[in-house]
């Protein structure tokens, strides 16, 4: 790999995900900030960070909050950092990590934080189904009845006619991302699941059942950047990114050229394997954004890691575990871990950051050198991949 | 009484000819692409010279799903089908597909579309449409 580094990780943060009832945002926001403070005892966080970048999906409609940036920069106790929020979905704090790298690369700033965040747990399921539908079209989409689960079935019958993807292949991911989350003590579910409990979960959109679905968390995630040449002040082990892609789509499915892969994830991909030098063969670990249990099949093919229609058989026969071809979401991924979806990019980004620098505890990956991150908004209007290379 | 022509090309104006039983379309008079829902810039050559078509309504299903756990405005319809479905002029469509049991509803199946009145409730008090499978013929040709 010959990708230039554009950024540098030099540490990060991330609280709990799950229920975590009475705290909002703003105190998970800290939870994450004062592990990254704690984890780099270089940086004068006062002194040294000098913008902050955060990204937060629905915060209007789930705590009746706005004026996000201010209000998180002013809980990790950086004021007065300009602090700015980036909404793309569920794929908004990946969105303030590259503004963060593009701030670095301007030469603007040396030092800056780049996080995310979602308080999702206290609001009934209902409403919650209807705010997370925010991300979806609403003439074409949400007015007509459909669900984020009923987009990514859409997209799972689809796939399941022209491929023959089954129930049982979807069904697998979910139990290997709960074997891996019972390993990682911050993940939102902690325990293991059987495939026949996974395949007898109640329907929720068919063909997705229970257990194909993420849950509802809270949680805040958050990283450290700075400039590569810099990244030796702070650590001697950082993480550098030397890939980011970025692209969009269409946000209705009807309107997209295919219903069983997201252009945007295939466009984002290409353009951050051209930026790093580097090609599917060479990721080590990945991070991959399985809100459903689909959508982790779709990615695989999305970033070459198989052919096209090829991602059900490369889960049935281990290619993604962690001692396989390319361990993908060995800290339980979204389904395991959790999903409060504007911390989920920064949150896959924590994952990374440990696992090249071997910290990865009970899901290390044996020499992790190479790391990637895809992280969806909505149904795929958005795709932001970035790759990393230990320092 | 407003042209078809003249109307502006936007979703608001979509909804209202579904209200008078007709589903329609922009067609971009520069590049030919069949549009919808209708928009006032065609985002594929850029050019703001529309017309309106009309459509027969008919298709076959691309993709469904069969929806159990639904937002509360559409709670009391649990069990429904919703549908991507292909129309014999190329654009897709979203819909919900009615008048057959979910586990009947197939990849392929033959669908036209059925107006429906808009529903009482808060913003916006749009028509509406659904899919339902197409009246097999009794005579053998």
């Amino acid at each position: 790999m010959k990708g230039r580094p554009l950024a540098a990780i030099v540490s990060a943060g991330m609280s709990r995900f799950g229920e975590l009832e009475g705290k909002y945002s703003r105190e998970l926001f800290s939870e994450a900030a004062r592990e990254a403070f704690e984890g780099c005892p270089n940086l004068d966080p006062k002194r040294d960070i000098r913008g902050v970048f955060v990204g937060q999906m629905a915060g209007e409609s789930f705590e009746r909050q706005g004026h996000w940036g201010p209000v998180l920069a002013d809980w990790a106790g950086l004021l007065p950092a300009p602090a700015i929020r980036l909404e793309t979905a569920c794929a908004s704090s990946a969105s303030a990590m590259r503004s963060a790298i593009f701030s670095l690369m301007s030469g603007m700033y040396d030092v800056v934080m780049a996080g995310g965040v979602e308080k999702m747990t206290h609001r009934a399921t209902e409403e919650v189904a209807g705010f997370l539908g925010l991300g979806a079209d609403h003439p074409f989409e949400t007015f007509q009845g459909l669900t984020f689960p009923g987009l990514y079935a859409l997209m799972a019958n689809a796939h399941m006619h022209r491929y023959g993807t089954t129930e049982e292949q979807m069904a697998m991911v979910a139990v290997k991302n709960h074997r891996y989350g019972a390993l990682n003590p911050k993940a939102h579910f902690q325990r293991e699941i059987t495939l026949e409990k996974a395949l007898s979960s109640r329907a929720v959109a068919w063909p997705l059942k229970l257990y194909d679905c993420c849950p509802i968390s809270d949680g805040a995630a958050c990283l450290v950047l700075t400039r590569p040449e810099l990244a030796g002040h702070y650590t001697d082990t950082p993480a550098y990114i030397v890939g980011s892609g970025h692209a969009s789509d269409s946000i209705a499915l009807q309107e997209r050229e295919e219903l069983t892969s997201l252009k945007a994830a295939r466009l984002a991909a290409g353009e951050a394997y051209g930026m790093a030098g580097a090609e599917p063969g060479d990721i080590d670990v990945a991070e991959v954004h399985d809100c459903f249990t689909i959508a982790e099949l779709i990615a695989y093919e999305d970033l070459g890691f198989c052919g096209r229609g090829e991602g059900g058989s490369m889960v049935e026969e281990g290619g993604t575990e962690i001692d396989g071809e390319v361990p993908v979401n060995v800290s339980g991924g979204l389904k395991s871990k959790g999903h409060p979806v504007g911390a989920t990019g920064a949150a896959q980004a924590y994952e990374i950051f440990h696992q090249l620098r071997g910290e990865a505890g009970g899901s290390q990956v044996a020499d992790a050198e190479v790391g990637l991150t895809h992280n969806v908004g909505g149904s795929g209007a958005t795709a932001v991949i970035n790759i990393y290379r230990r320092g | 009484m407003m042209l078809a022509g003249s109307e502006p090309f936007t979703i608001e104006s979509f909804y209202r000819h579904i209200g008078e039983g007709r589903l329609t379309a922009a067609r971009c008079l520069r590049c030919d692409s069949t549009l919808l829902p209708p928009r006032p810039l065609c985002p594929r050559c850029l050019s703001a010279d529309m017309e309106w078509i009309q459509l027969g309504g008919r298709g076959r299903v691309e993709t469904f799903t069969v929806i159990h756990v639904a937002p509360e405005e559409f709670r009391d319809q649990v069990p429904y089908t919703v549908a991507i479905v292909k129309l014999e002029e190329g654009a897709r469509i979203t819909g919900q597909v009615k008048g057959v049991p979910p586990e009947e509803v197939e990849i392929g199946m033959e669908v036209e579309i059925k107006f429906e009145p808009p529903r009482a409730g808060a913003w916006p008090r749009w028509a509406r449409y659904h899919f339902e499978p197409v009246e097999q013929s009794p005579e053998v040709s």
